[in-house]
């Protein structure tokens, strides 16, 4: 289980986090969605240990992360997997080498049997025989199938989806989503997508929950969200632009 | 106030270098101990850093060693002092000249390249996402750009001067009148070893000024486009700086111990 316990960040005089209080239960798929700029990828880089809060605490499995050495940090990292926003390849190195990267750095294994790995990699995610293309030739979709290919490529307990469906076409979300929802019964993993994406939101969660103002402000399922009588989710839910949530 | 901010500021830069200089010398000890240093990542930077170099490098020496016979050639020969003029260019090139210049194009080409690669690999989550798979910024990126730009701006600086006594001899056979063989005696006469050594040991230190300050200027890159062009400029400008301070005093610790060792 992942808890977020009173987070507290700030950057300059601008306060991102204010007492975050969050619980990822194991298996789940939790999905944090508000408004742009609220702070959402923040959390989500706390919770892998990029940075570190003012105040709080990330509990994984019952140990704060927060206070890790790095090598503690390392070892944890190595069971969880990230899908940043741009999907981060590496410009200089070929999709096989960025999807096996963790592969060849953590592990004994042979570069056929990494090559092996890479290759059930990108099939799962719909890219066959990729490869050998770099970064570079790939559609903005494509990335991010290469990005998540890398994310599982060590078959993560946990993994964190920065944004996995921001900028990409209806059909091309469709497909992220149900890729999503078959790695989830693939690999059995705990999932965090940070998201203002709402119809991705509803296809893939266990369990929504609302930021913003550095809080979060409503929790539940689908159905709870839909029916909240919480006006902030109501306005958000509605995509109104009049309402107690502001524009930040 | 303004002067405590900016001391403050510099020293925070200085403890930032610093810091960034020793986890660099940590992570290589650490690699060499257990076999893991990324020896093909290294000569890959070390060929990519020459072969930029090397076109700039080589007019910058043709032309200073030839600037150089000419100015010292004709003041020389009014005095009847022709025979000097090859041990004095050299040991200018050599002790001075070929370490500075080099460093200073090197700076301009290869510092303000790494800077806008790690700082583009900053603001697209590059970076954090090496982070997120477990693998130190530092040992990956820094250590063969810091080692590269050492070794290379060491074989560049022999370089510069070759090609400087090349322009140089031209100059001198050809514009003022000495022969070949007058010119190469200066050179074996006067320039000693030394020189050659003491200047070579300040490419070395330039070169990992010029690695560290690229990569640290890469990895505090902000704001998108804009910001990669402000560290790219803001890594050749330090650079140079630094180079030119740290030049004064491994120019004067570098004479203190000829004085007191060699000669």
């Amino acid at each position: 289980m992942i808890i977020a316990s009173h987070l507290y960040k700030k950057f300059g005089s601008k306060e991102v986090l204010k007492g975050i209080n969050l619980k990822i239960y194991d298996g789940e798929t939790l999905v944090i969605v508000g408004p742009s700029g609220c702070g959402k990828s923040v959390l989500l880089k706390h919770i892998i240990g990029l940075l570190k809060p003012e105040e709080g605490q990330v509990l994984i499995d019952g140990e704060d992360i927060t206070r890790f050495s790095q090598k503690k940090l390392d070892a944890l990292r190595m069971r969880m997997g990230m899908l940043f926003q741009s999907a981060a390849l590496f410009d200089s190195l070929t999709v096989e080498e960025n999807v096996g990267f963790g592969l060849r750095k953590h592990t004994d294994l042979s570069a056929l049997a990494i090559h092996h790995i890479v290759s059930e990699k990108l099939e799962w995610v719909g890219l066959p025989g990729s490869n050998n293309l770099m970064p570079s030739e790939l559609s903005g979709g494509m990335r991010k199938r290469v990005g998540l290919a890398r994310a599982i490529a060590m078959e993560p307990e946990i993994i964190l989806y920065d944004e996995p469906t921001t900028g990409l076409d209806p059909i091309m979300t469709s497909a992220i989503d149900e890729l999503h929802v078959s790695l989830k019964k693939r690999l059995g993993v705990t999932s965090i997508v940070v998201t203002h994406d709402l119809a991705s939101a509803y296809r893939i969660c266990d369990r929504i929950a609302l930021h913003y103002g550095g809080q979060i402000v409503a929790i539940g399922t689908k159905e709870e969200i839909i029916n909240s009588p919480n006006p902030l989710v109501q306005q958000f839910i509605k995509g109104e632009a009049k309402g107690p949530m502001t524009l930040l | 106030m303004f002067l405590v901010r900016l001391v403050r500021d510099f020293l925070d830069l200085l403890g930032s270098l610093s810091l960034l200089f020793m986890q660099t010398l940590y992570w290589t000890l650490h690699d060499l101990r257990i076999g893991r240093f990324a020896f093909k990542n290294l000569i890959d930077q070390m060929s990519r850093i020459g072969v930029d170099s090397l076109p700039m490098v080589a007019i910058t020496g043709f032309s200073t060693g030839a600037v150089l016979v000419v100015q010292i050639g004709y003041q020389f020969s009014q005095l009847g002092a022709q025979r000097y003029v090859g041990g004095v260019v050299s040991m200018a090139m050599a002790r001075e000249l070929a370490p500075i210049l080099t460093s200073i194009v090197v700076a301009g080409r290869v510092g303000s390249s790494i800077a806008a690669e790690l700082g583009t690999m900053k603001i697209t989550e590059q970076i954090d996402a090496l982070e997120t798979m477990a693998a130190n910024p530092v040992e990956y990126l820094v250590i063969p750009r810091f080692w590269g730009c050492t070794f290379m701006l060491v074989i560049l600086t022999v370089f510069t001067n070759v090609v400087g006594m090349i322009g140089g001899s031209i100059v001198a056979v050809y514009q003022i009148g000495l022969t070949m063989s007058t010119f190469q005696d200066s050179i074996l006469q006067n320039l000693k070893i030394f020189d050659l050594l003491g200047g070579l040991i300040k490419a070395g230190v330039f070169g990992a000024i010029i690695g560290v300050i690229g990569c640290y200027k890469g990895f505090t890159t902000e704001n998108g486009a804009e910001g990669v062009g402000k560290s790219t400029t803001g890594a050749v400008v330090l650079a140079i700086m630094f180079i030119l301070a740290v030049n004064y005093f491994l120019t004067v610790g570098i004479n203190n111990f000829n004085v007191a060792y060699i000669q």
